[in-house]
C-alpha cells in the first residue's frame, strides 16, 4: 500500500492547479454575483482536453484514469463550485453512460465529440415529483414506428440549456407483479438539443453554485430516433443507479475541492488579520480549528481517491462512491461554515471567498444522492 | 523541418528563495519549473510545428530529475527529449554550458534552434547566443516573433524601444522572449503519454567535439564569489515642495545621478 501519487498524477494535479488559478479564479466571483454560465473557461476546458479525462483515446478521450479526472475536479473545485461540478456532470454523467451501455454507433456520433470537448453533455432523472424516489417520475416515452416519443418534464438539470447531448430516464412499460402492484420500468435515451419538442423552462435561482446552469427539461410529443435508447429497454434504472454510483465520485471530488479550497483561503486569512495586537493564527483556537478542518479533508481526500481507484478497477463500488460523498460533503459543509466562522464579519460578506464556498459545499449534501440516500446505500449493503 | 529547443529547469521563485549557508541557492528546498523564456521558446517552436509538420526536439542540460521538464515538453507537444547529464558537468557556467550543450546539439539533425532569452535563476542571457557561436550559425536574440520563409527565418527582435524585423539562413538560433507568446497548457492525456516517452540520456562520452578543459566547474571561468539576497533599500527621501520647485528638485537629482 503506498499513498504517494507518481510522477505522471502530480504533474496532472500541477496542470489542473495552474488552469484553476489562472483561468478559473479570477472569474469565480463573478460567475457567482451574476449567476452566469462560465462559457469561456468551458471552451477552454474543452480545448485542453479536461472534457474527457477518463474516456479512451479511441473515443476522443485523454485515456486517463479516474483518479486524474477527480483530481481536476478536486483542483476546479478549490476556486469555484461551479466550475467543478459542470465537468463532473458531463463527465460522470453523460460520457460515462454511454462509454458503459452505448453501441458502437452511439460512442461514435455522441461520446466522441463530448469527449473531445466539441460537445457539453447533461444527464436527466430528477422530476417535479420524482427526486430520491424515483418510482414517482411521469416522463414516458411510447414506441412509435421507427421512433420513441417523449412527453413529460425534468427538472434541477445541471448544463441545462448549455448542454448539447442528455441523457433522459423515461418509463417506458409498466409492469404489474404477482401482488396486483405497478411497477414502473424506465429506459435511457439519448436525447439532442435542437429536437424538435424538446425545450428548456425556468432556470432554477439557488443557493450556491450559482453559475451552474440549472434547467427545467420539457418535453412535448418529442420525437427521437429509436437507436437513441441507450441499453436495454427496461433497464434505465439499473443504468441511472450505476451512472450515480460513478456521479458520486465527481460529486465527493467537488466537495472535497471546495473544502480544501476554504482552508487555503482560511490559512492566508488568519495570518494577516490582527485582534488583541497579534495575527488570530497565533491563538489556539483558531489552530485548533485549523487542525480539525485540515484532518478532516485529509480523511475525506483518501475517501475519494479510494472511491476513485475502486471505479477504475472493480465491477461494483457504490459503497465507496456513497462513503465518500457522504463523508467529503459532510466534511465540506462543517469546514466552509468553520472557515466563515474564522473570518469573522468579513467571512458573511460576498467580497470574501468562503461566503461563496460555505453556500456552494451544501449543494454536495443534497444532489447525486443526498447525504441520507448514501446512508441508505451503505447501511442496506451491510444487511443484504 | 527539424527545430531543437533548449529549456532549463530553474528553482520557481513564486514561493521565495532559499539559500544555503555558504549563499548558494538550495534548489532542493524549491519547487522547480520549466524557465518561462524557455516555456515561451517551446510554443513557438510548437506553432511552427502546427504550421510546417516540423519535429522537435527538446534539449536540457541538469541532474537526472530535469527530466521533469522534458516530460512536461511532451506533455505540451514536443516529439523527443535529449537530457544531459553527468557529474563531471555539474557547476557549469555559461561557457562551459553552451560548449556541452552545443556538442550535444552536434549530434542532432536541425534547421532552427530556439532558446530562451534568458533563465530567471542566472538572468545572463549568454547561454543561447554562446551555442550559436560555438555551432557557427547566425544567432538573433529576443524575439518577438519567429516565421519560416522557405529557408530563412523571419525574426522580429524586440528593443526597448521599437522592433527590428531580421532574416536569416537556416540553420540558425533564435532567443525568444517569454512574452513573445503565451504557452500553451499541457493536456491530461499529453501528460500520461509523456511518462510512456523514452528520454535520450547523454553523458560526456557520448558528446562529441568537446574539450575537457571546457567543461563543468573546472572548466568554468566565471566563479560565484557570493551569492546573497537582496538588500532591501532604505527609505526614501520624502519632500514637501509646490509644483514648480518639484520640477526643478526632479531634474536636478536626475542630472546629480547621470540619469539625463
Amino acid at each position: 500500500m503506498d499513498f504517494t501519487l507518481d510522477k505522471k498524477h502530480e504533474m496532472a494535479r500541477q496542470l489542473f492547479a495552474e488552469f484553476a488559478e489562472k483561468e478559473v479564479k479570477p472569474l469565480a466571483q463573478e460567475t457567482d454575483e451574476l449567476e452566469q454560465f462560465p462559457e469561456e473557461t468551458v471552451k477552454k476546458m474543452q480545448k485542453n482536453g479536461f472534457m474527457g479525462i477518463p474516456i479512451p483515446k479511441e473515443y476522443g478521450g485523454q485515456g486517463c484514469d479516474v483518479l486524474t479526472y477527480v483530481m481536476c475536479v478536486e483542483e476546479l473545485s478549490k476556486v469555484c463550485g461551479t466550475t467543478g461540478v459542470i465537468v463532473s456532470a458531463h463527465t460522470s454523467l453523460c460520457c460515462d453512460p454511454i462509454l458503459t451501455y452505448g453501441t458502437e454507433e452511439q460512442k461514435q456520433k455522441y461520446l466522441v465529440p463530448l469527449a473531445k470537448g466539441e460537445k457539453l453533455g447533461a444527464f436527466a432523472l430528477t422530476e417535479p415529483g420524482a427526486g430520491t424516489d424515483a418510482q414517482g417520475a411521469q416522463t414516458k416515452a411510447v414506441e412509435d414506428g421507427d421512433s420513441w416519443v417523449l412527453n413529460g418534464s425534468k427538472c434541477f438539470i445541471t448544463n441545462g440549456k448549455y448542454a448539447d447531448i442528455y441523457i433522459i430516464f423515461a418509463v417506458t412499460d409498466v409492469i404489474e407483479d404477482a401482488k396486483g402492484r405497478k411497477n414502473k420500468r424506465f429506459s435511457a435515451f439519448i436525447v439532442e438539443k435542437g429536437t424538435p419538442g424538446f425545450s428548456f423552462g425556468t432556470k432554477e435561482k439557488k443557493m450556491g453554485i450559482r453559475g451552474s446552469a440549472t434547467y427545467e427539461l420539457i418535453f412535448e410529443d418529442c420525437r427521437i430516433p429509436k437507436e437513441n435508447l441507450l441499453g436495454t429497454r427496461g433497464k434505465g434504472f439499473a443504468i441511472a443507479m450505476h451512472t450515480l454510483d460513478g456521479g458520486r465520485i465527481g460529486i465527493a471530488a467537488q466537495a472535497l475541492g471546495i473544502g480544501e479550497g476554504a482552508i487555503d483561503c482560511t490559512v492566508n486569512f488568519v495570518k494577516e488579520r490582527k485582534q488583541f495586537g497579534r495575527a488570530i493564527g497565533a491563538f489556539q483556537n483558531t489552530q485548533f480549528q485549523l487542525a480539525d478542518m485540515a484532518t478532516r479533508m485529509q480523511a475525506a481526500q483518501m475517501m475519494v481517491y479510494r472511491a476513485a481507484l475502486a471505479k477504475q478497477t472493480q465491477r461494483v463500488y457504490s459503497v465507496e462512491a456513497a462513503q465518500a460523498k457522504l463523508f467529503a460533503a459532510e466534511a465540506a459543509m462543517a469546514v466552509t461554515t468553520k472557515a466563515v466562522q474564522l473570518h469573522g464579519g468579513y467571512g458573511y460578506t460576498r467580497e470574501y471567498d468562503v461566503e461563496r464556498m460555505m453556500r456552494d459545499a451544501k449543494i454536495t449534501e443534497i444532489y447525486e444522492g443526498t447525504s441520507e440516500v448514501q446512508r441508505m446505500v451503505i447501511s442496506g449493503n451491510m444487511l443484504k | 523541418m527539424k527545430i531543437v529547443v533548449c529549456v532549463k529547469q530553474v528553482p520557481d521563485t513564486k514561493n521565495g528563495v532559499v539559500f544555503n549557508a555558504d549563499g548558494t541557492l538550495n534548489r532542493a528546498a524549491m519547487d522547480k519549473v520549466m524557465n518561462p523564456d524557455d516555456k515561451a521558446g517551446l510554443e513557438v517552436a510548437l506553432q511552427l510545428k502546427e504550421k510546417y509538420d516540423a519535429e522537435i526536439t527538446v534539449v536540457t542540460m541538469g541532474i537526472p530529475d530535469a527530466d521533469a521538464v522534458l516530460r512536461e515538453a511532451f506533455a505540451m507537444g514536443a516529439d523527443k527529449g535529449v537530457l544531459i547529464t553527468d557529474r563531471v558537468l555539474g557547476g557549469a557556467d555559461t561557457w562551459a554550458t553552451s560548449s556541452t550543450i552545443a556538442a550535444g546539439i552536434r549530434n542532432l539533425d536541425y534547421d532552427l534552434i530556439i532558446t530562451g532569452r534568458q533563465a530567471i535563476d542566472g538572468d545572463t542571457a549568454q547561454v543561447g547566443p554562446q551555442i550559436g557561436e560555438h555551432l557557427g550559425i547566425p544567432v538573433i536574440s529576443y524575439a518577438k516573433s519567429v516565421e519560416v520563409e522557405g529557408n530563412n527565418i523571419i525574426v522580429e527582435r524586440q528593443y526597448d524601444d521599437r522592433t527590428h524585423k531580421l532574416k536569416a539562413a537556416m540553420p540558425a538560433l533564435v532567443t525568444c522572449l517569454a512574452e513573445a507568446t503565451t504557452p500553451r497548457y499541457m493536456t491530461p492525456g499529453g501528460i500520461f503519454d509523456a511518462f510512456e516517452k523514452e528520454v535520450t540520456v547523454w553523458g560526456r562520452n557520448d558528446l562529441k567535439d568537446l574539450d575537457d578543459a571546457n567543461v563543468g566547474l573546472a572548466g568554468s571561468p566565471t566563479k560565484i564569489a557570493k551569492a546573497s539576497d537582496k538588500v532591501r533599500k532604505g527609505a526614501g527621501e520624502k519632500v514637501t515642495l509646490d509644483p514648480t520647485e518639484s520640477v526643478k528638485y526632479i531634474m536636478d537629482k536626475l542630472n546629480e545621478k547621470h540619469v539625463i
